[in-house]
């Protein structure tokens, strides 16, 4: 017996998923019927398709829509609803409060966005060299008088032994010279670049991407690869491969690649060209005579580690080989040691041959300081939710009293937090984007918000989600712990609001935000007083209206005295003077000097300076003992002039006309003191000069110093240099540099920081003081009662003021007190850095302490007054 | 209440309910559409203009009795109302009008 025909499951499957219950008895009904009709006037299979056709056009809203109950069961949406509603008609009738809590969490996130931003660009640096981790730069220590100190320069010969004995270490060891400038002469245009000669490895192990050309192009001696940004300066769109190019308008060589400029900020980033070291030895004698000798440590060594190999290891292998070589002065216990480049960028600083410190103190810095002014933003969001909490107890009794728990009551207010600590993101993420250029321009960077990443958005919602967990806590916690029936009897009152379980861990709060904010207050103090002092410092020299060049010209000694003369005679300089080292910097530092009377365990180690005669004057030096070199006296050419900390060094008295000797590998030469100077500030102006001695120099000094004539406009003179230096020595580019800009570059990172730490101050400050304008604000809407009857009974406006800030002076007060220990402990560490620091006088206290109270005082007074000003009909009358 | 614009559909549906008069539910009034025009409609069609019908009040419903070839389901069986009537009257009268105001010419 076959079963009678059915209609398809499917729709009936599907006509019950979607019709309301209350409808679907009565349609399947109909539909059945018609089925069961069909069946017998069109056959089962169009009596199915019909049947589905059917089901289909049912499906319309009014079949779904279910059927309102007469007692609604609200489902989860509906509450969420609900408090949405709420927390939307609170902000809103709040108007103020409002802005207060956004605007105040949304600066402090900005800040802590920017700061994640930057610590994030800090960490990633030289992280796009593929072989990051496994890339080092030899180092040498050596100790002198007892100190030790880190140097990057290396003998040549120890690349060689390092292959030789430990290759299995390394996948490479190459050679290099110090990035510097270069003259590159195509044609007749001649252009001034910074790069490198070095060993034909390194493109390889740099992972440079080529653009043209390929990383062997190093292999020939003649060969020379460009950044993307040299090739196109000089070539424009034309192809740079194979052209010929002059170097220092010495070397002849062929441009045999193209590599994608290495982005800035990284290492190497300056890195403009690189030309084959085999060039540069070959052109330069006395990197020739250096290949062999284990005592000229001026190159630098890079190294890339073999894939098993790891630093500690390699690094405990190679300690000893400098102080193996019988060449070397065992007297400097010299080490050689890895320095990987990970640390790079982050720990640059060394002290006493370890290598600590550095921007990694600023990543730390910035990042407590992130963190706390955030924490600020929170705090004024859980103070003036608990204050305002108030207004909210009534509802919180009645949510209580027709069912809620606790726990839904801590979700509607930890939903009320959230939902304001997203707004405050979205506002946030507008501060950002708009403040990312100015951010860029002071913290000098390249950063970008990175709205593609989702590590980006990831970070954002977890960021977002635990400020709303922190700033919400409290507010959550203590307003759903209240008494449903204490606080709709009227027993918690205004009153208990003041009580000391609420105003304790408030107050506790704005002492918190207060010492933050006076701490950086005072750190930019005195980071300015520091700068300030150190720009203020006697530099020995005067810096106005002077220029340095670099000269890169062959055979320049035959043209020395026409373009001093011709340079003179124009007018447009007063002197002229050379020297080996540019006057911010001292290039060069030997041994080996003597002189009667020395204690001989004392090892020296004296800045070395080849200048011309003329040097002197040019840069306007002073003399406290003898006299200035001379052309007239011939003796003077075997004469030196010390600085005053040389002669401290020595420990002499009446050092001019003695005798100093010095002798090196292969020379040995008597000089007389003819002068004695006052310190020059030639590197960093937060140490004391180095003991240095200037003689005047076998050949001519690499950098031009010219002091312009103050009579004439410095552009005007520049011109006129240019085209004497064009007639004479038409291959040196006029690439000058202001010798006042150079000496400032030696304050740009503190500078830099300064600017910083008062930018965050300031937010700071002002976040802390949003804050307490609402929380004065709510004190004073608390108190309108009191007021109008203390006003009523006689109490002037004064009296008022002061009933209702002194409050706050005094946690204002007990906040300074905390400060002052927290400032005056981190900031006496941080001046240890500074050999020529400033001392932590008691009147940078005392403004800060002023200034925080005058502003508090300021923000108080307002709402203090207002209040105080009111009619007291008016306040009395109410209710 | 809706307004009273009784559309094709709508006219046909309001006039299979009253010729079912006192047992028109929705598959009687497809079956009775089916029979008197010759062209199918589908059950959602009938039942979303008896539910307008019901909306601008020209046709009431009540839940009716079980019957045993709907599997012991129950029916809505709708009713024309007082107002249902005097619409469909309203219509057929405007409709008459309208025919005796051909010309005659106009046939021919």
């Amino acid at each position: 017996m076959r079963s009678a025909p059915t209609p398809p499951r499917f729709a009936q499957r599907l006509l019950r998923w979607f019709c309301a219950p209350h409808r679907l008895d009565e349609l399947e009904g109909d539909l059945d019927e018609l089925f069961q009709d069909r069946i017998k006037s069109v056959g089962v299979h169009r009596a199915r398709w019909r049947y589905l056709r059917d089901v289909l056009s049912l499906m319309r809203p009014q079949f779904m829509r279910r059927q309102p109950q007469e007692y609604p069961n609200p489902s989860h949406m509906d509450m969420l609803r609900n408090y949405l509603k709420i927390a939307f008609r609170n902000l809103v009738k709040q108007k103020a409060y409002s802005f207060i809590n956004i605007g105040g969490l949304a600066v402090g996130m900005a800040v802590a966005i920017l700061i994640g931003l930057w610590i994030y660009d800090e960490l990633s640096v030289n992280k796009s060299f593929q072989n990051y981790d496994r890339i080092a730069q030899l180092m040498r220590n050596r100790t002198i008088n007892g100190e030790t100190d880190t140097r990057a320069g290396l003998p040549i010969p120890l690349a060689q032994r390092l292959k030789d004995s430990y290759g299995e270490s390394f996948r490479h060891v190459e050679l290099a010279w110090w990035t510097s400038w270069h003259t590159i002469k195509l044609n007749n245009q001649v252009f001034s670049k910074s790069g490198k000669f070095m060993t034909p490895g390194v493109p390889e192990m740099l992972s440079l991407t080529m653009l043209k050309g390929s990383r062997d192009g190093l292999k020939e001696p003649g060969s020379i690869l460009l950044s993307a940004s040299v090739a196109q300066a000089l070539f424009g769109d034309a192809n740079p491969l194979h052209k010929t190019l002059t170097l220092d308008n010495t070397m002849t060589v062929n441009v045999t690649g193209v590599y994608e400029d290495i982005p800035a900020g990284n290492s190497f980033d300056d890195v403009q060209f690189i030309a084959p070291w085999a060039l540069y030895a070959a052109s330069t004698p006395w990197v020739n005579e250096a290949k062999d000798d284990w005592t000229n440590t001026s190159f630098e060594v890079f190294v890339e580690l073999a894939p098993q190999a790891t630093m500690a290891d390699v690094s405990a292998k190679i300690k000893n080989l400098l102080a193996n070589n019988t060449q070397v002065n065992p007297a400097l216990k010299s080490e050689v040691l890895l320095y990987p480049m990970a640390r790079w960028h982050l720990y640059s600083d060394w002290k006493n041959g370890v290598n600590e410190g550095g921007r990694i103190q600023f990543v730390w810095l910035f990042g407590i300081i992130g963190i706390f002014v955030l924490l600020l933003a929170c705090i004024n969001f859980m103070n003036l939710s608990t204050a305002r909490s108030v207004k909210r107890a009534k509802e919180v009794g009645i949510r209580k009293a027709i069912g809620s728990r606790p726990q839904e009551l801590i979700v509607q207010f930890f939903g009320e937090s959230l939902l304001v600590v997203a707004l405050a993101y979205v506002v946030a993420l507008g501060l950002v984007y708009i403040a990312v250029p100015l951010f860029n321009q002071v913290a000098d960077k390249h950063m970008t918000v990175p709205l593609v990443s989702p590590l980006f958005w990831v970070l954002g919602l977890g960021f977002t989600l635990l400020t709303g967990l922190i700033a919400g806590s409290y507010p959550a916690l203590y307003l759903s712990s209240f008494k449903p029936i204490a606080v709709l009897k009227g027993t918690i009152t205004a009153s208990q609001f003041r009580g000391s379980s609420i105003v304790t861990p408030r107050r506790v709060l704005v002492v918190v935000q207060f010492t933050v904010s006076i701490t950086l207050i005072i750190g930019t103090l005195v980071v300015y007083r520091q700068i300030q002092h150190a720009k203020n410092r006697p530099i020995g020299y005067s810096r106005n209206g002077l220029i340095s060049l670099l000269l890169n010209v062959p055979h320049y000694e035959q043209q020395r005295e026409t373009v001093r003369n011709e340079l003179i005679r124009s007018g447009a300089v007063l002197e002229v003077g050379e020297s080996a080292s540019p006057l911010t910097e001292v290039r060069s530092t030997n041994g080996g000097f003597n002189w009667e009377g020395k204690d001989p365990t004392l090892q020296v180690n004296f800045g070395t300076i080849g200048i011309s005669h003329e040097f002197g004057k040019a840069v306007g030096w002073q003399f406290s003992q003898g006299r200035d070199f001379s052309r007239k006296l011939a003796s003077d050419s075997l004469g030196v002039v010390l600085n005053e900390s040389a002669v401290a060094f020595m420990g002499m008295r009446d050092v001019v006309g003695k005798t100093i000797t010095w002798t090196g590998n292969d020379f040995n030469v008597r000089f007389h003191v003819i002068g004695v100077i006052k310190d020059m500030v030639m590197d960093s102006p937060y140490e004391p000069a180095q003991p240095s001695i200037f003689f005047i120099g076998q050949t001519p000094g690499k950098f031009l110093t010219m002091r312009l004539n103050p009579e004439r406009s410095p552009q005007a003179s520049l011109a006129t240099i240019g085209e004497v230096l064009k007639e004479h020595l038409p291959e040196a580019p006029f690439n000058y540099t202001f010798v006042d800009e150079e000496y400032d570059q030696k304050f740009r990172s503190e500078e830099r920081i300064g600017t910083l730490a008062s930018l965050f101050a300031g937010l700071a400050i002002f976040i802390s003081c949003l804050g307490l304008f609402g929380l004065a604000s709510f004190v004073a809407e608390q108190r309108t009662k009191e007021i109008g009857v203390r006003k009523v009974l006689g109490a002037s406006v004064a009296d008022l003021w002061a009933l209702l800030s002194k409050d706050f002076v005094v946690l204002v007060s007990i906040a300074f007190g905390i400060a002052t220990v927290i400032a005056y402990y981190s900031l006496h560490n941080w001046l240890q850095n500074y050999e020529y620091r400033t001392d932590l006088s008691w009147w940078i206290f005392a403004i800060a302490g002023v200034g925080a109270l005058v502003i508090t005082l300021l923000t108080v007074s307002f709402q203090a007054i207002k209040a105080a000003l009111v009619n007291p009909v008016k306040s009395l009358r109410s209710e | 209440m809706k307004g009273t614009y009784l559309g094709e559909f709508e006219e046909v549906v309001l006039l299979a309910v009253a010729i079912r008069d006192g047992d028109a539910y929705g598959a009687a009034v497809v079956n009775e559409i089916e029979q008197q025009m010759g062209r199918s409609v589908n059950l959602g069609a009938v039942h979303s203009a008896l539910h307008r019908l019901q909306e601008k009040g020209l046709v009431k419903s009540e839940m009716g009795g079980i019957s045993p070839e709907r599997g012991g389901r129950r029916k809505r069986l709708y009713s024309v109302t007082a107002y249902g009537r005097r619409v469909l009257e309203e219509v057929r009268q405007l409709r008459n009008q309208m025919w005796d105001a051909i010309p005659r010419t106009a046939w021919s």
